[in-house]
């Protein structure tokens, strides 16, 4: 499969297979201008199978929600159709206002104008806990 | 400024030094008579609460302070919509220190995070109850004169039981500790409680859903109330609330010095037969209460 290359824009790279969509929706990326192609199941030797998603424009993107979906992203940012800068993504150890929590008796559930906060608990399984109840992120 | 959020906001030497202070309350209570005089102690109890709000009340007027506050979210400003970061931004003008009670946990962070003055959580939903945890550390070291080298059982409600989680936290710190975690299927301690405390640290423990087979082995046991209110649907309240009732005879396989614990309120999971054994010692328990919570009181005002 071909997709053009870019020539200013971002390549987010290694995500896990199956996962492009909820990045792009994360990242609202269907609220770009600019085209956006989301490559999926792409055969890869590291991962067997992998997503791409290329967007071309360069825009400020969250990386805590891009380690928090897919840990070990890389995220290439592409100038005059050279790689410029890679950054590798790993989880990371705080997340705010980017999932909430689904525990009813929690305060979030019911004071306004908090934000929601989940801090990393075991890298090895990737858990997050709500650090105002500990109930962990699903 | 310090709040007192979860007991592990708390050292272990800031707790011996709490349990010591509380003792010297005990022994020279007159010594403290004028501590904290012109202070105030806002008691804000969104939930309803005997001992946790007349202890906290009783420890500051012994301290010579005064109380304000109200005991039921009706009675104040939360009936009305009132958010918990309004009222304390309000109430932290009012009062010197705050105690606070909240059905939602994480509550008193989100109350600490507004306060001007420090904050106690005194129980926020079946999270945290850490001053209760004091007091039970007060009463275990007046019992056996140690904090360490025991084996811990803990019977009943172990999922929506606070106080359960917050001792397990604290004693988790001491070495020599075992758990017996005693409880029905659906009311198991919860899974983060264990990893964090008891498997991180290697903490040896064990879980059975029988109390006569445990209760020989145990140096204290830990007795919990089956909480009603913690309970979105009626039916699983009145399937388990009886699961576990303590009685004399229950206890006739059990050590000669075990100490039997009960946060209180009690139902019916303490047969009152047992009061008459001098191994009971929720109601001296209860009486630790307030004497710690003197001696918070006096730690986080740092009146010398």
């Amino acid at each position: 499969m071909n997709v053009d290359a870019i020539k200013n824009g971002i390549v987010i790279d290694h995500i896990i297979a199956g996962k492009a969509m909820q990045i792009y929706e994360m990242l609202g990326l269907d609220k770009l201008d600019s085209s956006v192609a989301v490559i999926m199941n792409v055969p890869s030797e590291k991962m067997g199978k992998k997503d791409i998603i290329k967007i071309d424009k360069n825009i400020e993107i969250d990386l805590d929600v891009l380690g928090y979906i897919s840990p070990n992203i890389t995220v290439d940012i592409v100038e005059d159709g050279q790689v410029t800068k890679k950054k590798h993504i790993a989880l990371p150890e705080e997340l705010t206002d980017i999932i909430a929590c689904k525990n009813p008796r929690c305060i979030t559930s019911t004071e306004q104008g908090i934000h929601h906060i989940f801090r990393l608990t075991d890298r090895e399984k990737g858990v997050y806990r709500c650090v105002y109840c500990d109930t962990a992120a699903k | 400024m310090k709040n007192l959020i979860d007991i592990l906001d708390l050292s272990v030497n800031e707790i011996d030094e709490l349990i010591d202070t509380a003792n010297d309350i005990i022994a020279n209570p007159e010594k403290y008579r004028e501590k904290c005089r012109y202070k105030k102690l806002a008691t804000l109890f969104f939930e309803p609460s005997t001992r946790t709000r007349l202890s906290f009340e009783a420890a500051m007027m012994e301290l010579g302070g005064n109380v304000l506050g109200f005991s039921e979210a009706a009675s104040s400003s939360a009936a009305k919509g009132e958010s918990v970061a309004d009222t304390i931004t309000v109430v932290s003008g009012y009062a010197d220190i705050i105690a606070m009670r909240h059905p939602k946990e994480g509550a008193p962070i989100v109350a600490a995070s507004k306060s001007l003055v420090p904050v106690i959580n005194a129980g926020d939903g079946g999270h945290h109850h850490p001053t209760q945890t004091l007091t039970d550390l007060l009463t275990i070291s007046r019992t056996f004169g140690r904090l360490d080298n025991m084996t811990v059982g803990l019977c009943g409600d172990l999922k929506f039981g606070r106080t359960v989680h917050s001792l397990i936290a604290a004693m988790s710190r001491y070495t020599g500790i075992k758990f017996v975690l005693i409880s029905p299927e659906e009311l198991k301690v919860p899974r983060y409680v264990k990893e964090t405390y008891i498997k991180a640290k290697a903490i040896p423990y064990e879980q059975t859903e029988s109390l006569d087979e445990a209760i020989e082995k145990l140096d204290i046991l830990y007795m919990t109330r089956v909480q009603r209110e913690r309970f979105f649907n009626e039916e699983d309240y009145i399937r388990l609330k009886d699961s576990y009732i303590l009685t004399p005879e229950k206890l006739k396989n059990a050590k000669k010095d075990l100490c039997i614990l009960h946060p209180l309120p009690r139902v019916n999971e303490i047969s009152t037969a047992v009061d008459e054994d001098s191994r009971a010692k929720y109601f001296e328990q209860a009486r630790c209460g307030k004497y710690i919570r003197m001696a918070l009181i006096l730690k986080l005002l740092e009146v010398e």
